[in-house]
């Protein structure tokens, strides 16, 4: 068992505009109303950078914008692990609409923002990060592959790891391929100890695969978690959401223990609790 | 950290299959760079081919099939690497060896042919399998699969970091407990997208690359596989070893090395310090060497600042080209045939070294015992990584 901090939490998906806005829905304080996700323009970047930035590091960007503000720190001097199935949709089909034409040049900017850690690129970029950064990609598991790895530095290397997760939907053709329901992204700030601004502990394990997944209590909320591979962190992310708010309260565990589809034969297990 | 055995590894890239060809190769001073006939490509290079690569992987993993599988089931049918990982798989269990794989472009090729056969609606054709090819993950699952393994899986993908980068996270899972043993390696298979994307940013050769050399003028383009099973050091006490891994962020341009080859100089400076060497430690550095001239000025002002002058250094780009995300892996196997056949390899295609460029770069091989070795590897969006690999014991 690895125990980690979660020290700020950034948050982008429909409905759940911010970690501000959407924990008390999390929490099951609030009602959910589902509305598209609004991606606001990073003003981290400089002006070059933004015009070429792409829909997933406008993403990434903005939720761990969020998660660093909310967990005070630096995030020039921290390291990162950026995890998506997708990468950018958009961009590859304008490349292979071209590379299928008879006339294949392709833009230096499409090519640069083809690769899958532009997120992690133009995020160091704009905060100044020279840490490690990785990039990571495990299909539909994929914000477990980056949690767990996340977890895997911050344990062995006694070190803050901010991990950000983000997909959006395939253009046409490709979304019949592989259909990404929504635009989601998820920032955390882990941590090796516990601070003033802990929300929350969480304890990680690998177990064997059983069939069980933690699922969300609204309908439509697990209709999302189902539907965009970053979106399976939303019970995570209730569960950091609760503990938060039991955190102040004396005499109430408000512990939970969560199973997350994982690779081979392996599920991950995390369990959350209050600091 | 603690240094790691590397029990067994493969390869496989235009110099031929298994470890043997690539040291032939190397020995004889022969690059297997030829001009450009891939596909329908119209463009005036060299590339790093395996060749026709037309055979189907196996039958139970079919929906895998794609030339960047097709390249790893090559590259792990060769060396007993399967065997090496089945004994390890008896011994720790399938769900305690992780697979950590690099790629960039992933099967990126069978998206661009299925752009071409596009349905009368625009639908991509019904046998377009996008999971199982495209998808960065599916170069880990295949693998996995390959090789009976049922444990932790993932893809680096961070351009041509990317196989490098996993020497790092495979050490970190062992170290936090999650793995007994890991595969780590990758694959990257020739593609549209590379290479008239490299090409757009005027970044090819007309010529089999030159790295370090006097009017270099762009990359080769390869492909190839690689693939190393790592232990603890318990497990093969007579193994070469994986001493450190370094890893830093440029923070300076998306496709434009750091001038001043700050980032690389971190990530170097963190491998020695992973693996408590000095830089005097170091007998050979592998270069990322892609030989641009902006990437090799960069890297030669980043070791001549760590290890001045006098350390041995060449890239073997020039016999095997670049091979994107399966570079770090290939030329860390490299450093282990020069550690283990006592010789460096020489920088092949340069006759002439670039007069501004200080390392000691080596343009015939050198014989004699190599101690440890650095390679060197970065990429796209300023993600560096240096390894540091050790003889055996």
């Amino acid at each position: 068992m690895t125990r980690v901090y979660v020290e700020g939490v950034g948050l982008l998906a429909p409905g759940l505009q911010g970690w501000a806005a959407g924990s008390p829905v999390l929490a099951g304080r609030e009602a959910y109303a589902p509305a598209p996700t609004v991606v606001p323009a990073s003003e981290l970047l400089p002006a070059a950078e933004r015009r070429r930035a792409g829909l997933p590091v406008k993403l990434a960007l903005a939720v761990g914008q969020e998660a660093f503000a909310n967990a005070a720190r630096n995030a020039g001097d921290t390291a990162t692990v950026f995890t998506s199935s997708s990468g950018d949709g958009e961009n590859l089909h304008k490349i292979c609409e071209t590379l299928a034409s008879a006339e294949r040049e392709i833009s230096p900017t499409r090519f640069h923002n083809s690769v899958h850690n532009a997120p992690a690129g133009y995020w160091s970029i704009a905060v100044g990060a020279r840490a490690a950064s990785a990039s990571l990609c495990g299909h539909d598991a994929s914000f477990a592959v980056g949690l767990i790895d996340a977890v895997a530095q911050v344990a062995t290397e006694d070190t803050a790891v901010a991990l950000i997760s983000c997909d959006q939907p395939y253009p046409q053709p490709l979304d019949g391929a592989r259909h990404i329901a929504a635009s989601v992204a998820i920032g955390l700030v882990l941590t090796p100890k516990p601070s003033s601004r802990s929300l929350a502990a969480i304890d990680i394990t690998l177990a064997p695969k059983d069939g069980a997944e933690s699922t969300m209590d609204d309908a439509r909320l697990e209709t999302l978690r189902l539907g965009v591979p970053s979106a399976r962190a939303l019970p995570l992310l209730a569960a950091i959401a609760k503990a938060a708010v039991i955190g102040g309260i004396a005499g109430k565990s408000g512990k939970a223990t969560l199973d997350f589809e994982y690779t081979g034969a392996l599920k991950l297990v995390a369990s959350v609790s209050p600091c | 950290m603690q240094p790691l055995a590397i029990s067994r590894y493969t390869l496989a890239n235009c110099l031929g299959a298994g470890v043997a060809a690539t040291l032939a190769a190397m020995r004889d001073q022969r690059s297997g760079l030829s001009r450009c006939a891939f596909a329908d490509v119209e463009l005036d290079t060299w590339v790093g081919t395996v060749g026709a690569l037309d055979a189907p992987v196996r039958e139970e993993l079919r929906a895998y099939d794609c030339r960047n599988n097709r390249l790893a089931e090559l590259a792990l049918a060769q060396d007993d690497f399967a065997a090496a990982v089945a004994a390890a798989r008896d011994k720790y269990g399938a769900t305690r060896i992780g697979v950590f794989m690099g790629t960039s472009t992933s099967g990126i090729l069978a998206t661009e042919e299925a752009y071409r056969r596009r349905l009368a609606d625009g639908a991509l054709p019904a046998d377009f399998n996008y999971s199982q090819t495209q998808n960065t993950y599916s170069l880990a699952d295949f693998t996995q699969r390959v090789l009976g393994l049922a444990g932790p899986a993932m893809v680096v993908s961070s351009a041509c970091s990317s196989t490098a980068k996993v020497f790092g996270h495979a050490q970190r899972m062992l170290a936090a407990g999650f793995i007994d043993a890991a595969v780590v390696g990758g694959v990257d298979s020739l593609c549209l997208t590379t290479l008239y994307g490299f090409n757009s940013l005027g970044l090819v050769s007309p010529q089999p690359c030159r790295p370090f050399g006097a009017g270099r003028d762009g990359i080769s383009i390869g492909e190839g596989a690689g693939f190393a099973l790592l232990e603890r050091m318990d497990a093969a006490p007579h193994a070469p070893r994986l001493l450190g891994v370094g890893e830093s962020s440029d923070a300076y341009h998306m496709s434009s090395p750091h001038p001043e080859g700050e980032g690389a100089h971190t990530a170097m400076r963190r491998a020695l310090d992973a693996a408590r060497l000095t830089p005097s430690d170091i007998g050979y550095i592998n270069l990322h060497g892609t030989a641009t001239p902006a990437n090799d000025a960069s890297e030669d002002k980043a070791v001549v600042r760590l290890f001045g002058e006098k350390t041995p250094a060449s890239s073997t780009k020039g016999a095997h080209g670049h091979l994107l995300g399966a570079a770090g892996i290939t030329e860390a196997i490299i450093g282990l045939l020069a550690i283990a056949n006592n010789f460096m390899p020489a920088g092949l295609n340069t006759t002439e070294v670039d007069g501004e460029l200080k390392t000691d770069y080596l343009l015939q091989n050198r014989e004699g015992r190599v101690g440890a070795v650095l390679s060197n590897s970065f990429g796209f969006g300023g993600s560096n990584c240096a390894v540091v690999l050790g003889g055996a014991a």
